[in-house]
């Protein structure tokens, strides 16, 4: 995808990583609304078959039960796809588990539309809009394999309420097995560069990759930021990018009003305002396709990016010659 | 109906303990100048039975592992379990009088974060039942013997996820899970009956699952027995259904949904305390309460 060799989904390094957790941590309970073959939540129930509660297609129960399990010094994580997940039980997310103070992971799967064939209903265009909503929610959109499994042991570690977006298809691989620093709050720096930053999350960090090898090579040389969290977000990385790049274009596979670039966008106007330009979904539904048509049609590919970072250092360039005119 | 078991000295204490809480409920309304009082006063028999008599529990240790659990899914109810928390010990009854106001750990509607003795944050319909299951649930996977109890709402049931949760708890024979339908007739905007049935409810409780007991909720010989029938287990989840009057206790209150969320005027509530008083001339212990 995106030219990038792949690694496996996402969504299924969360149900290894989970395994791996739960043998560490007796405490770790996982629920799952009949979707655990395709949430990767059935290798946990296989070796943890007393921990594990299938509450069947009933999304509301099930954030209100691991929200009493949590009462009860229990860590439960819920799992289905992120449309459910965040549309069906968000109430029971807002005052069950959030306001109450207890400490529940959700994690929603087949996240944006690379799901592909099954069409709109089954896609999620709207969790991370929702998940930030929520007040002290950490939010994570994990790139690759590898990141995942960073970002759900972080997850698991954070003592409240986190969402964490995983994805339906083979994911392009940004990183390699060897360490790499990942911490809630913190932007990973996956590529150095002076002339714009690109700064992204989820399958569109490869993208972001794959823009940024086409900008070199017209000497253009892009920072690449891993906003695999959204919330908190790290804006320090943001005004570092502001001030030693001038110029951010934001990527991901979301729509463009409440996911990573209305946080980005806010922090900057908060900090050094410089141009950004989004890419993500525009204001509408996707359709039924295969996951690469669907995201060249809907505007999230490297050639999308590179189009942004030509128009956002236009404005730069436009922008310091109204300066040096002035001055 | 249950044959009564419980000495009549107790009972006794237990109906001056209602109108104890009772007096709280008028008293802590009419100075927070909002609230819920005829959804507080139908429920009082029951909060009284499972905070004074049925529930093992310890105010001392509002965190202690073993303890029962009382989950109002009904959360806008909470005047009267904020009355049997302070009753019983969980804080300074002078707590009461600041409900509702800016800082106060007495919120409008229940939350676990701000005031000891409540175990779930609740006030959005529904929710109360899955969360007291997922206690219960916890409650099996730890081996321990606590109980859950819920208190749900009449109008509330209409919410599907309490259907969800019924299904679960039914599926799971959660017999440590036990709850009691505070059924008084009325939801906000008119009678139960008129807008949405919930007949034959006592069938649908039993077609989940469900042990369903039906009992006049403000008999104390009925409410207690009926509590300590369903803590002992009964193998599956228990559904009390309790009739109640709503604003029970209060005459002009009573089966008077003006009263759902309306605060009683000053002269309304010297009328209902008056009332409220006149039936315990004996009682001492209730009266130094307070």
């Amino acid at each position: 995808m995106f030219g990038r060799p792949t690694g496996k989904p996402t969504r299924q390094a969360f149900g290894e990583a989970l395994v791996e957790l739960g043998r560490r941590r007796p405490e770790l309970v996982v629920l799952d609304g009949d979707l655990s073959k395709s949430t990767y939540t059935k290798s946990f129930a296989q070796e943890f078959p007393d921990r594990f509660f299938n509450v069947g297609i009933a999304e509301a129960n099930m954030v209100g039960l691991a929200a009493g399990l949590a009462s009860c010094g229990k860590l439960p994580v819920c799992a289905s796809f992120a449309a459910f997940l965040m549309c069906k039980a968000f109430d029971q997310m807002r005052i069950g588990v959030n306001y109450a103070g207890l400490n529940v992971k959700f994690v929603g799967s087949h996240g944006g539309i690379s799901i592909g064939e099954d069409g709109v209903s089954q896609m999620s265009v709207e969790d991370v809009a929702l998940a930030q909503a929520l007040p002290g929610f950490v939010v994570l959109v994990p790139a690759d394999e590898h990141a995942t499994r960073k970002v759900v042991a972080a997850a698991l570690d954070h003592p409240g309420p986190a969402y964490i977006r995983v994805g339906r298809p083979k994911a392009p691989l940004v990183y390699d097995a060897r360490p790499f620093d990942f911490a809630i709050g913190k932007a990973v720096t996956v590529r150095e560069g002076r002339d714009l930053t690109i700064a992204a999350n989820g399958l569109m960090v490869a993208a972001a990759l794959a823009a940024a090898d086409q900008l070199a090579a017209e000497g253009i040389e892009a920072r690449v930021l891993d906003f695999a969290c959204v919330k908190p977000l790290d804006r320090d990385a943001v005004q570092a990018a502001a001030e030693e790049t001038g110029a951010l274009v934001v990527a991901e596979e979301h729509l463009k009003a409440g996911g990573l670039g209305s946080a980005i966008a806010m922090a900057l106007a908060e900090t050094v305002p410089v141009p950004a330009e989004f890419v993500a979904i525009q204001d509408t539904y996707a359709e039924s396709g295969e996951p690469e048509q669907l995201l060249r049609k809907y505007g999230l590919s490297p050639e999308a990016i590179v189009a942004a970072a030509r128009r956002v250092l236009e404005r730069k360039t436009a922008g310091a010659a109204r300066v040096a005119s002035r001055g | 109906m249950p044959t009564p078991t419980v000495p009549a000295a107790t009972l006794a204490s237990l109906e001056e303990r209602a109108r104890q809480l009772r007096r709280h409920v008028i008293r802590m309304i009419a100075a927070a100048g909002s609230g819920h009082p005829g959804g507080s006063l139908s429920a009082a028999e029951i909060v009284t039975a499972l905070y004074f008599h049925v529930m093992r529990h310890d105010p001392a240790r509002p965190h202690w592992a073993d303890r029962d659990r009382f989950v109002l899914s009904k959360g806008h109810g909470v005047p009267i379990v904020y009355a049997a928390l302070a009753e019983a010990g969980y804080f300074p009854t002078g707590w009461l009088e600041t409900l509702r106001k800016l800082g106060s750990p007495l919120q409008g509607h229940p939350s676990r974060r701000d005031c000891p003795g409540i175990e779930a944050s609740t006030g959005s319909l529904g929710q109360g039942l899955s969360i007291a299951a997922g206690m219960a649930l916890a409650g099996k996977l730890d081996g321990k013997d606590y109980r859950v109890f819920v208190l749900l709402g009449d109008g509330e049931i209409q919410e599907g996820q309490i259907w969800e949760a019924a299904m679960f708890a039914g599926h799971h024979r959660l017999d440590n899970l036990i709850a009691i339908l505070d059924y008084n007739r009325y939801q906000l905007d008119d009678a139960v009956e008129a807008i949405v049935s919930l007949e034959p409810v006592a069938d649908k409780w039993r077609a989940f699952g469900w042990d369903v007991e039906e009992i006049d909720g403000h008999d104390l010989a009925q409410v207690v027995p009926a509590l300590e029938r369903a803590r002992a287990g009964t193998g599956r989840p228990v559904m009390i259904i309790a009739h109640t009057v709503k604003g029970k206790g209060v005459s002009f209150m009573e089966n008077n949904n003006e009263f759902h969320g309306r605060a009683p005027t000053p002269e309304e509530t010297e009328k209902a305390l008056a009332e409220l008083a006149v039936e315990a001339p004996s009682s001492a212990a209730g009266a130094a309460g307070e």
